[in-house]
């Protein structure tokens, strides 16, 4: 398919999650109103029927979807209920503090994960470590080793902050190591085995006797020879983990009391906010299917047999 | 040698950090308010972050009586400020006076006068702008500005608590009212409050919003216009962090100072805390209006039976709930009042752990036991009753374990179906479908008539849109005629007695079960002083500018 089909498609698939992310969020149980009304004793029957009418909840679904698309395509994309400021507002920050977070994890993933893959691939001796160390991280729930890493460099030593977000004035580089260590610890170890896998299968691959043959070194062996034709899964699952980039990570960041998109998503839906929720979602839906597409650039950049 | 080189860095390094501490201070809470528009959703994350930047016209203090704060002398009868009038539609009603004090002044060096109370009442009285719960302003159905100071208003009833004005304050009508003219029914969304929170023109309390991170904080800095007291602070920070063990370990690092007991730690977390901080920190402990309870569903044939109910309390033992798992620190409650409030009565009715009285009382109903232990009835129904509670709520889910297993020493099956707090409230509760029990908390005033909770009229329905919460379903005439004859009782004295037959018929009725009201675990740092918790609504900083570093 080619791109502008792929982003057309892109397109229509957005409008039609845009459709059931509204009404899915609408049939979840309680409105605004509903949970105002459990906690103002003081409401009467006349305040929840005005202020359901002032909040354009009288309406059926349908018709409520309708008023929202067409406001977005006005480029309204309207308030969050639960931040009295406008949807963008709220986005903008959350999604740069949830890429500077899981960027720099999957950054320290990639490297440190492939890193491994590669060096026991190439000295088969340290596999069993490599291996070993994998399935802990992969193992070791995020929020044991965030309390773990809390304990030991915030409380214990003092060297690092024990979550938030920078103040004016202070380095924003402390605050993001303990989070970028939690969570970057536990993608390593799917980079890690893929690379381990690609790596060996890409190194008993006839061009790499050839290559050797003519004398080449390991280093250039492994680099530019196996290594290219290696990245082909590792790209697939840097694709699928570009969605992840925006839509945070919850436990870290809950656990850090970092604002991100994983936290405002959870806040958004479980606090009946339909618009803030709704934007964000979609946001992660299209950053997603982006980063598919780019992934399959990326792979048939290097193996043309895809195209 | 290297250990003392390094005890000096460290001291050297650490000196101007402490130094810097005293100037601010940084508290630690768990929610973010949705709003800081003063009269726009009640949340008690917003009325704690606003008690250091404005203040009510009127309040509880500490010693739950009921204060002026920007007013000069409450409205009495007695004093001439209250006078006792009929309405134009023949209704008893009242007129009131207020005064606000002299010398209050907006951030911005405005000076606030009655025009500012004027403006918060037509706003609020005009129902296009939202301001939720509408029932003062359509009570307060007429206020006029007597001088710049002075507001005279009146109201279509006579309640002992008028002179409370609740959640009622002044709105800086010189920045405030061209928002609200220009569109009234988006006034929500558009309020400076919202829009540009840093205006010091919007705040009268001793600080002032400087700076606004949506979802993690709030810093506050001390409003040059204020004329009361002079904060000690130049600067506080809120940080909200949701998860208590991050907030508990970001007040370890000392990243936070303090965590607010009005939103901090559980009472079990902070006793756990103190005692493994050993002296770095004080932890005080005041008993509050939250009050922990199970509701019945009284529609429900088993639950219907009195004996049922009463046999419910008798088989928990609530002393060793709040001994084992609350270190001893929650007060078990007896009825709805509070033990320190002035109404609460002690001779009410009691149910102290009692299994064979419970027993008693099953046999009685014509409930038997059953081979597995669980009781049965004559028509061979098990004893079995839905307890449901707040999903992820962790000291809720532990009680509620250690209730199915005293019930269960009954012959009571208490089968455990919890639900995320959103669901459980917006839905379940709010429109009754609990079929069994549901434990959860209300908070209230000081001298709270609870009729939303008790009155026959306030049971939730479809034709009423599901307000009132009145979720068990209770009817009872006598009750009713109580919580409406309670708050136009003006005199003490002659509401004790109402107060007594209150909690006498809820106790032997028992439409919800009482279990504790809760105490807040106030955390501070040795250094600081002042800090006067309240256990009610008004929250402690409403009294900041007290707050000193020693």
């Amino acid at each position: 398919m080619s791109i502008p089909a792929r982003l057309v498609q892109i397109l229509v698939t957005l409008l039609a999650l845009s459709c059931v992310f509204y009404l899915l969020l609408g049939l979840m149980p309680g409105d605004p109103i509903d949970l105002a009304l459990t906690l103002d004793p003081r409401l009467t029957p006349a305040d929840v029927e005005r202020l359901r009418a002032l909040h354009g909840l009288d309406r059926p679904l349908w018709a409520r979807y309708l008023a929202w698309a067409g406001a977005v395509l006005r480029g309204d994309f309207g308030y969050s209920r639960l931040f009295a400021q406008p949807v963008f507002a709220l986005v903008g920050p959350a999604l740069w503090s949830s890429l500077q977070l899981l960027g720099a994890a999957l950054g320290l993933a990639v490297l440190v994960g492939v890193g491994l893959g590669m060096l026991a691939a190439l000295r088969p001796r340290l596999s069993p470590l490599v291996q070993g160390l994998a399935a802990i991280a992969q193992a070791m729930p995020g929020f044991w080793l965030g309390i773990l890493l809390i304990i030991l460099f915030a409380v214990t030593l003092g060297m690092l902050p024990a979550g938030g977000v920078a103040e004016a004035g202070e380095p924003g580089w402390r605050f993001l190591v303990l989070p970028v260590a939690t969570l970057g610890f536990g993608h390593m170890a799917a980079y890690a085995r893929h690379a381990l896998s690609a790596m060996r299968g890409a190194m008993t691959d006839p061009w790499i006797r050839s290559a050797r043959a003519r004398g080449a070194s390991e280093g250039r062996i492994a680099l530019a020879h196996a290594l290219p034709n290696a990245a082909v899964p590792l790209i697939t699952l840097l694709g699928l983990d570009a969605g992840a980039l925006v839509s945070g990570a919850v436990i870290t960041e809950t656990l850090f009391a970092r604002p991100g998109m994983g936290k405002l998503i959870f806040d958004a839906v479980m606090g009946n906010d339909y618009n803030l929720a709704l934007v964000a979602l979609l946001l992660v839906a299209g950053v997603t299917m982006l980063g598919n597409l780019a992934a399959d650039l990326a792979q048939r950049a290097l193996d043309p047999r895809l195209a | 040698m290297r250990a003392p080189i390094l005890a000096f860095a460290t001291l050297l390094a650490a000196t101007p950090a402490m130094a810097q501490q005293r100037e601010t201070l940084t508290i630690g809470i768990t929610q973010y308010p949705s709003t800081l528009h003063p009269n726009i959703e009640n949340m008690a994350a917003k009325s704690y972050v606003l008690g250091f930047a404005r203040r009510p016209l009127t309040a509880y203090a500490p010693d739950w009586s009921l204060v002026c704060l920007q007013c000069e002398t409450l409205p009495t009868i007695e004093n001439g400020l209250a006078v006792r009038e009929t309405t134009p539609d023949g209704r008893p009603g009242l007129r009131l006076t207020y005064r606000l004090r002299e010398g209050l002044r907006w951030g911005d060096g405005t000076p606030m006068t009655a025009e500012d109370l004027l403006f918060a009442w037509q706003a609020g009285r005009d129902e296009s702008t939202g301001f939720g719960a509408a029932e003062f302003y359509r009570s307060a159905y007429e206020m006029r500005v007597i001088d710049p100071r002075t507001i005279e208003m009146r109201l279509d009833k006579v309640t002992f608590d008028f002179a409370s004005m609740g959640d009622f304050q002044p709105l800086p009508a010189h920045l405030e009212r061209a928002v609200w003219q220009a569109d009234p029914r988006n006034y929500r969304t558009r309020t400076l409050y919202d829009t540009a929170p840093t205006n010091p023109g919007l705040w009268s309390g001793p600080y002032r919003v400087s700076a606004v991170q949506p979802g993690s904080g709030i810093t506050l800095v001390r409003n040059d216009a204020w004329s009361g007291q002079a904060p000690a602070f130049r600067e506080i920070r809120v940080r909200t962090v949701e998860n208590t063990t991050a907030l508990e370990a970001q007040l370890l690092s000392g990243q936070l100072d303090m965590i607010a007991g009005e939103l901090g730690l559980p009472v079990e977390q902070a006793a756990a805390l103190e005692r493994r901080a050993r002296g770095r920190f004080r932890v005080e402990y005041r008993p509050g209006l939250i009050y922990e309870h199970v509701d019945t569903n009284l529609d429900n044939p088993i639950l219907a039976d009195r004996r049922v109910r009463q046999a419910l309390m008798y088989s928990l033992d609530r002393a060793r709930i709040v001994a084992q798992l609350f270190d001893g620190r929650q007060t078990v409650a007896n009825s709805n009042v509070n033990p320190l409030d002035q109404m609460a009565d002690p001779a009410v009715r009691q149910y102290p752990y009692d299994l064979a009285r419970a027993t008693a009382l099953l046999e009685e109903a014509g409930w038997r036991p059953g081979p597995d232990g669980i009781r049965r009835n004559e028509a061979g129904q098990r004893l079995t009753l839905d307890l449901m509670t707040t999903a992820g709520n962790r000291s809720r889910e532990q009680v509620q374990q250690v209730m199915a297993a005293m019930w269960r020493q009954a012959g009571i099956e208490a089968r455990i179906r919890n639900e995320p707090p959103r669901v459980f409230f917006a839905e379940t509760l709010s429109r009754r479908r609990h079929q069994g029990l549901a434990m959860y908390a209300w908070i209230s005033a000081p001298e709270s008539v609870p009729r939303s909770s008790l009155h026959s009229d306030e049971i939730p329905t479809a034709a009423r849109n599901f307000s009132g919460q009145n979720y068990p379903g209770f009817r009872n005439a006598e009750m009713d005629r109580l919580l409406e004859q309670l708050p136009i009782t003006l005199s003490p004295e002659a509401r004790r007695p109402l107060w007594s037959r209150l909690q006498a018929i809820y106790a032997e009725e028992l439409p919800s079960l009482p279990l504790y009201f809760r105490q807040d675990a106030h955390v501070w740092p040795q250094w600081l002083d002042g800090v006067r918790p309240t256990g009610h609504l008004n929250p402690s900083s409403l009294w900041a500018e007290e707050w000193r570093a020693r």
